[in-house]
């Protein structure tokens, strides 16, 4: 039954939602599918994949009246945008308007805001129709989305069928999602949705993105409003846009970019319109292979990637050289001390008065406030606290937050000197290796992967700049390798350009769930 | 570290709650400089001998409510009756995923202020979170510009009266470090009997100018007129109402004490202080207390301590023991402040929405050292007087009201002004609005004396007839009471006449020179006419009668 899904992009497979001529957006528009029979079906979808544990909520009563209202515009000519009665998910780090948003902790358990994040009404506003909330790593802090106090999310890979066989012999075990936007990632890969408003710090949209095989991409600063994401570090906090392909990503982006009053670190930036159309010429484009991305850890497999895609770019035109970013190497000690500073600032309005969990230690204030935060944050989150007051005390604050502050400059300046070099985007692997099985995941701890799960993506956050995350294969474990394009600031439709052309070279396979194939089957004429 | 997490709160400073009395709106409170009840010649001093002699030194922090219709991030309105928690936005609330957006009349109101103070208008400028766990501080944090403030380096000059008679006019100045922009915070309001706090953010986001002056003062009168003349500064701008009692503007003080020439004392902060008769009082004792310790081998503590205003005592303020660590970070959601001068506004920004300091300039209003210099000047007033006009709400209009519509001299109305008004008020305890002889009739009655229908001392009782019958007019009082200047020169005749057999001595004594004793004669007639009678005729007749 959840055919309609994929038989509509099997239809049209390089083609995006909402592109003309697009399978869904079409599809809805002449009336070969209905927005609530499309609704219905992924809200069957999501049963289907409950156990992948990728929506905290699921919001099955409004997304049907956002449904049959979409329908009736269709039905009248008269669709909002071009994601009318499109499904979409959101991480539950978004307010969302009278449902319930938790960041995954305890201290916003039932917790429901009273206005919808930017990104989320402009979505709306497009008739686009909420499923529900994804899942997190608690408060967007981690790289596996198994820091939740709802429960880890598992990646689809691990349940997918390749060529009849099950991808993964690994028993009990299963791989992670990656984070901390893997409900999102796990919500778009497993085909319950279109797209997913994930968030990007450290490479939370993208590494999850790249660990389930989705477009993950991560926008310039300031190009989309924060207001309604919960922060984890404000300076670096971008909501990020996964979807299945890449033409979406930008359907999405110029639908959701623009200056927010609400904002006022947002800016304006260039439209995106019919971008991916153009053909792209790819001997204008100078690809920059940073040296230092070589690093530790790295997969052969995901290396052999990279080198098989610079060199597709360099067969088609493209000039491909390696550069320099020397204080890429700092980034992620540096990020610690910046993160958990801003973290011990932003997580001091969690004190149960106004809202969220209230300890019913009531003795004194003081002691309410403790047992309250120490109740309602994880481990995690609380050592981020700790370090973050130990960075911010006044004795310490020259030694590490400026000086982080300070390399966060020089690793900024590490971009803009390449970028100014000549160097349109820079290729890059997104994370290390394919999706670690949760027991090897979790055998160290949250820091730790963070420290080694990040260090592709979290210099991008350092200096603000656009990066995507596209698939291009799947490993030998049948899990999917994916690979990043970093462009320089407001150069996002550059950026997904490249991408684009990526993405229509590698031919990453669809994913298939066991049934998937019959479904598919039934359904190929519609 | 799962233990460690319930200790890390402590880590933080977090503060015990603190009690804040919530103002009574009915207490009155009154601002007269008159009132301060100590001056600097005789600040407080230690009998003991000691060589050379100690003195205060007194630094203020004051905070200024910003006048504005809406909140410094926030667009809650701003409004100091309305129900507790109905003026507050999802960002007053500290609701996650709100961010500050900065009201740009704030802005405005600090340049103003800082430009009237002589300051240095930073064009950039830079918002801090200083952080700190309080009930009515929903954040955790409170947003204010701890590195790079909107406006540095001014100067508050101000004057006081002094002198033997406290008739002299001295000017004196006070640097002024800084001018911040910053939050305010909620009101918490505890219950001891049910042992609960309740919260009001009403409060909670208004925009505040902290202003930070040097320890330029050396005494509770001094710290009084400075700010007395902050206050009048900025109500002239409008940027703050400046009511203290209704916390509009509040003051701490920073105290020390040493001998000149040596290094500062230890200094402590002086908190709790919601008038300025309260802080000249407040700064005084904690002075005399400093040296009284100092004397008998004591040593000042670097604290906190509130004033007692029933005791007049400060006290030590448990709740703010020990250092806190702020743990200052740059406020991550708010760029920059940046200001423009016309003409210079960057291509792609709108001058309507950026703050552009010479607009702001060509706007200032006349700032009160001004009037008084122009009242002088154009009145050809004593400078105490011009003293005493502006820094009384309103007199100064009152007084240029009754000048621009009676025929008498500004020299002669600015008596009546200072004098018979101001006593009355005083006596009952009146703001000049609210006195009951209006500028226009007081006008009338000097020009009845003015043109000779009524005598000076006739004219004082027809003053107080007139408080009392406002509705009257003076016209009709001198009609009904029989007030009118007695000019009639048989009556007068008779009456000098009576007046002059019944003091033979004193006609003795004119006769042989002494003609200053006419001015007693000529008081025994008014005494008789009951001060109706015209001088000028009764000065003639008298001559008269005792020359011969």
């Amino acid at each position: 039954t959840q055919a309609g899904i994929t038989a509509l992009r099997a239809a049209e497979p390089l083609k995006g939602l909402g592109w003309p001529g697009n399978p869904v957006s079409v599809a809805l528009r002449e009336g070969r599918v209905s927005a609530t029979d499309l609704c219905r079906k992924c809200l069957q979808r999501i049963r289907e994949t409950h156990y992948l544990n990728a929506y905290i909520s699921v919001t099955e009563e409004l997304a049907m009246q956002q449904a049959e209202e979409a329908e009736l515009r269709l039905l009248r000519g008269e669709p909002r945008g071009i994601l009318d009665g499109v499904p979409f998910s959101v991480k539950d780090n978004f307010c969302t308007q009278g449902v319930e948003t938790t960041c995954a902790s305890l201290m916003l358990k039932g917790y429901t805001p009273p206005f919808n994040a930017t990104v989320v009404q402009k979505l709306l506003d497009q008739g686009a129709v909420l499923l529900g909330k994804t899942n997190l790593d608690e408060f967007a802090m981690g790289s596996g989305s198994t820091d939740s106090s709802f429960g880890p999310v598992r990646n689809p890979w691990s349940e997918a069928v390749t060529g009849g066989r099950s991808s993964m012999e690994l028993g009990s075990d299963w791989a992670i999602a990656g984070g901390s936007s893997g409900g999102s990632a796990a919500a778009v890969a497993s085909l319950s949705c279109y797209l997913s408003l994930g968030s990007d710090t450290g490479g939370s949209t993208r590494n999850p993105g790249a660990l389930c095989g989705v477009v993950a991409l991560k926008p310039t600063y300031g190009v989309l409003s924060r207001h309604g994401l919960i922060p984890l570090v404000n300076s670096m906090d971008v909501p990020g846009i996964l979807t299945r392909r890449v033409c979406d990503a930008a359907i999405v982006l110029d639908i959701l970019r623009g200056p927010d009053e609400r904002d006022s670190t947002t800016v304006p930036s260039p439209a995106l319109d019919c971008a991916l159309t153009e053909e792209l010429d790819l001997t204008r484009i100078t690809v920059g292979i940073p040296q230092e991305y070589h690093a530790p850890g790295l997969s052969p497999e995901t290396a052999r990637q990279w080198e098989r895609v610079a060199a597709a770019l360099a067969a088609a035109g493209a000039r491909v050289r390696e550069v320099s970013l020397p204080h890429t190497q700092h980034s992620i000690v540096c990020y610690h001390v910046l993160c958990c500073s801003e973290v011990a600032s932003n997580m001091a309005r969690f004190d149960g008065l106004e809202y969220g969990h209230r300890s019913s230690v009531e003795t004194s204030t003081d002691a309410l406030y403790a047992a309250t935060r120490h109740e309602g944050f994880n481990d995690v989150v609380r050592r981020r606290i700790l370090a973050g007051n130990y960075f911010l005390l006044k004795q310490n604050y020259e030694r590490y937050f400026v000086k982080a502050q300070q390399v966060r400059r020089l690793i900024a300046d590490d971009f803009s000197r390449v970028f100014c070099s000549g160097v349109d985007v820079l290729l890059t692997p997104t994370t290390l290796c394919d999706a670690p099985t949760y027991t090897h995941f979790t055998q160290e701890d949250n820091r730790t992967r963070s420290t080694q799960e990040d260090v592709f993506t979290q210099p991008v956050n350092m200096a603000g700049l656009p990066a995507v995350s596209v698939p291009v294969a799947l490993s030998a474990r049948g899990l999917p390798i994916s690979l990043q394009l970093i462009g320089s600031k407001m150069q996002d439709k550059k950026l997904l350009s490249v991408a684009h052309w990526l993405e229509q070279q590698v031919d990453f396979p669809q994913i298939c769930f066991r049934g998937d194939d019959e479904a598919r089957e039934r359904t190929q004429g519609v | 570290m799962a233990a460690a997490s319930a200790g890390f709160i402590c880590n933080v400073n977090v503060p015990k709650p603190v009690v804040i009395k919530l103002f009574s709106l009915n207490h009155v409170i009154k601002r007269r400089l008159s009132t301060s009840v100590t001056r600097c010649q005789s600040q407080p001093q230690v009998k003991k001998r000691s060589c050379p002699q100690m003195v205060g030194v007194v630094g203020l922090e004051v905070h200024a409510q910003i006048n504005s219709t809406s909140k410094l991030f926030s667009g809650s309105q701003v409004s100091f009756s309305s129900p507790p928690n109905s003026r507050v936005s999802y960002f007053d609330a500290s609701l996650p995923g709100t961010l500050p957006v900065l009201n740009r009349r704030c802005v405005e109101a600090a340049v103003m202020t800082g430009l009237a103070l002589n300051c240095t208008i930073n064009m950039k400028s830079l918002f801090d979170r200083k952080h700190y766990f309080y009930a009515d501080m929903p954040a955790g944090y409170q947003i204010t510009q701890q590195r790079l403030p909107i406006a540095v380096s001014g100067l508050l000059i101000y004057s006081h009266l002094g002198g033997p008679k406290r008739n002299q006019v001295i000017s004196k100045s006070i640097r002024i470090k800084q001018i911040q922009l910053e939050q305010d915070s909620g009101k918490s309001l505890h219950d001891e009997h049910q042992s609960q706090t309740l919260i009001d953010l009403n409060r909670a986001g208004v925009g505040l100018m902290e202003l930070v002056m040097e320890p330029d003062m050396s005494c509770g009168e001094e710290a009084a007129a400075a700010v007395r003349e902050l206050q009048l500064i900025l109500q002239a701008l409008g940027t703050c109402q400046g009511n203290m009692s209704e916390g509009q503007l509040r003051v701490d003080a920073n105290v020390s004490v040493h001998r000149p020439g040596e290094p500062l004392g230890v200094r402590t902060e002086v908190k709790n202080i919601n008038s300025i008769r309260h802080l000249a009082r407040a700064i005084d004792h904690e002075i005399q207390r400093q040296m009284e310790l100092l004397e008998q081998g004591g040593v000042v503590q670097n604290e906190t301590r509130a004033f007692d205003q029933k005791t007049g005592l400060t006290i030590p303020m448990r709740d703010k023991e020990g250092l806190q660590d702020y743990r200052f970070m740059p406020e991550p959601n708010l760029p920059p402040l940046l200001l423009y001068v016309s003409g210079r506004v960057p291509a792609g920004l709108d001058p309507s929405q950026v703050v552009l300091v010479d607009r702001v300039k060509a706007l200032l209003p006349e700032l009160p050292g001004v009037r008084r210099e122009r009242l002088v000047e154009e009145y050809g007033i004593l400078p105490e007087h011009s003293y005493t006009l502006v820094n009384e709400d309103g007199l100064a209009d009152y007084f240029e009201t009754v000048v621009k519509a009676t025929k008498a001299e500004p020299r002669k109305v600015i008596g009546w002004v200072v004098k018979e008004l101001l006593s009355n008020l005083n006596q009952q305890n009146l703001k000049v609005n609210q006195s009951l002889v209006a500028a226009r009739a007081l006008a009338e009655l000097l020009d009845l004396l003015e043109t000779g229908h009524v005598s000076s001392t006739a004219a004082k009782v027809v003053f107080q007839e007139l408080w009392k019958n406002p509705e009257k007019g003076a016209e009709k009082i001198i009609q009904e009471q029989n007030l009118g200047l007695m000019s009639d020169a048989a009556t007068l005749q008779i009456i000098c006449q009576k007046v002059v057999e019944s003091h033979p001595e004193e006609v003795k004594a004119i006769q042989n020179g002494n003609h200053k004793v006419l001015n007693k004669l000529m008081g025994q007639v008014q005494k008789e006419t009951k001060g109706r009678a015209d001088p000028v005729q009764v000065r003639a007749i008298l001559q008269e009668l005792t020359s011969s």
